[in-house]
């Protein structure tokens, strides 16, 4: 079995007539974590795009545990264990914690798939001990999300895909508008995941961030990956003048 | 003595207000006129309420998904139309004349459904063109002059009365209950909230929002349909002006119950409270002998009221914070 998590090679997107995505190979072994950096409009965000299934891949393979696979749509993605943290919130803001944790794959009693009574005693039980698992603390599973901070949130969406054992994590722009304390806890999370083999894709702006958590960084710019290495071999200010 | 975390709870009901107009209504009303607060006076009021308060509960699940449907009142129409014509012309069963009168409705819910997700059209034009095409439809199909009901049409079993009571209220209770059930206690409930709160993040989420959304405008559509059954088979006729201008009654009815114009929020049991409120609003209007035409005027300022008191009291909800020991 090959140490390869994630294989993408020659990927190509044009949105109309704009080149977004132009051959771009990627590859993640389990326990890795790549940082992805790059300016606005540089194609970090279609990469990642393509690989959870929001997007569609114009040319190009993408091979995941050594199989090649075709990834029509966000629920592809993660059956096959890539759990993604979007920039923009995915969280609803009126549901409680539980129901937020479990959003589209809630346990449930009995039913047909799409009309079936929920297992309520289960979310908040499981939706409780998840959180816990990523070090946070809250009190109750009925809590609307809408009350609680900007870090407590990433933790919720953080705990939903820990709960659904995902092989590897996307995670874009995880510490925006998070305070320091609660960015220290993100990045201390995302380097506890090596320990476990999974794999993932850290995007920021902030690349003292970036160098920090990432074993390897890629650097991409105008669609196209500029750099690919391990980030022993580089600095930040490098780095700045590389993407820029 | 109410912990605050129970005080915030209830604070943060959609529905809320509304119970809380209700209760207001109810005892100015009982003052202002002693026939008011009278068994016999309720049941005149229920005996109707459950034709607009269907309406108003598909609209209601409509709402929450993040859609809106202007030609439920059409639809009112055009599902008794077919029933009739199917029973007097065609001499079909009569369930099965029904049967396919929702059927009709449903199609009508399906094409509101695809006009407006699939090709991105906001709902209300999409269901605004379908208000002017189902009510055409209506009057074409049955040539202006739809058949009357038979005699023998067993009514009873939708219609007969109960005391001073109809059927048809238990019709409604029973189809509120299992709408309620599926709002708050199934996947398919969440993902209507979800998919009206935030339809990207849904859609990102593993979610079919458009087989949601569909799924919600036929529901809105069918509950239409049937509700037009009811009166049809209460006032033992068709009429193809039927339902006109009942689009409005039953969005107001709605609003006030609480569900939000922007998707997300919303209750099956507002829906009830919501028309509820129109109608003893009409009934109080009609006991103290006012000009009727101030009925539309008393509705509108229960709508600005109604949404008014929403956003205040959820706003002092949210203000509730809870400490950890509450």
């Amino acid at each position: 079995m090959s140490k390869d998590l994630l294989k993408c090679s020659k990927l190509n997107k044009w949105y109309g007539n704009l080149h977004a995505l132009k051959n771009v190979d990627l590859e993640i072994n389990k326990g890795e974590v790549i940082g992805l950096i790059g300016d606005n409009g540089a194609g970090k965000s279609t990469l990642i795009k393509i690989i959870c299934g929001v997007h569609g891949l114009d040319n190009g393979e993408i091979y995941f545990e050594g199989h090649k696979v075709n990834i029509k749509n966000p629920k592809m993605a993660m059956d096959l264990g890539i759990e993604t943290i979007h920039q923009y919130n995915t969280m609803f803001q009126e549901m409680s914690i539980a129901r937020n944790v479990f959003i589209g794959r809630e346990p449930v009693k009995f039913g047909l798939s799409s009309l079936s009574i929920l297992n309520e005693k289960k979310m908040n039980l499981e939706s409780m001990k998840a959180i816990k698992d990523v070090g946070l603390d809250l009190r109750s599973p009925h809590i609307p999300v809408k009350e609680l901070s900007g870090g407590e949130r990433q933790g919720v969406a953080i705990a939903r895909s820990m709960y659904f054992k995902s092989k590897m994590l996307i995670l874009d722009e995880p510490t925006n508008h998070l305070s320091v304390k609660e960015t220290l806890k993100v990045l201390e999370y995302v380097q506890s995941l090596k320990s476990i083999g999974i794999g993932s894709i850290f995007i920021s702006h902030n690349l003292y961030h970036v160098h920090e958590i990432a074993d390897r960084i890629v650097g991409m710019a105008r669609g196209e990956k500029v750099c690919d290495m391990p980030k022993e071999d580089t600095t930040v200010n490098e780095l700045i003048k590389l993407i820029g | 003595m109410f912990s605050k975390n129970k005080i915030k709870s209830l604070l943060s009901r959609p529905e809320f207000s509304a119970l809380a107009i209700f209760i207001f209504l109810i005892v100015v009303f009982t003052f202002v006129n002693e026939r008011f607060l009278n068994s016999r006076n309720f049941m005149v009021i229920l005996s109707t309420y459950p034709e607009l308060a269907l309406v108003a509960l598909g609209i209601t699940i409509l709402m929450i998904s993040g859609e809106f449907d202007l030609s439920v009142g059409s639809v009112f129409a055009v599902s008794p139309i077919v029933t009739m014509i199917l029973i007097a012309d065609y001499e079909l069963h009569y369930i099965v004349s029904i049967l396919l009168g929702l059927l009709a409705a449903a199609f009508i819910g399906f094409v509101n459904a695809i006009v407006t997700v699939k090709f991105k059209i906001p709902s209300f034009i999409a269901t605004l063109g379908m208000l002017f095409m189902a009510r055409s439809i209506a009057v074409v199909i049955s040539g202006g002059f739809p058949p009357s009901v038979p005699k023998d049409l067993p009514t009873d079993w939708l219609v007969g009365r109960v005391d001073m009571l109809r059927v048809s209220i238990f019709w409604l209770i029973g189809i509120a209950l299992i709408c309620n059930y599926i709002l708050k206690k199934t996947n398919f409930g969440s993902w209507i909230y979800a998919t009206g709160e935030n339809k990207e993040a849904a859609k990102d989420l593993g979610i079919n929002t458009f087989w949601v959304k569909t799924t919600c405008f036929i529901i809105c559509s069918v509950l239409a349909g049937f509700a037009g059954i009811i009166q049809s088979f209460r006032i033992k006729t068709v009429i193809t002006s039927l339902g006109q201008g009942l689009e409005l009654q039953a969005i107001a009815s709605a609003v006030v119950g609480g569900a939000s114009l922007m998707g997300g929020i919303g209750s099956a049991f507002g829906a009830l409270i919501g028309t509820f409120l129109l109608l003893i609003i009409d009934n109080i209007l009609i006991l103290s002998r006012i000009d009727g035409n101030w009925f539309k005027f008393a509705v509108g300022a229960l709508i600005v009221i109604a949404v008014i008191l929403n956003t205040l009291t959820k706003n002092s909800a949210d203000k509730i914070r809870l400490k950890d020991d509450d």
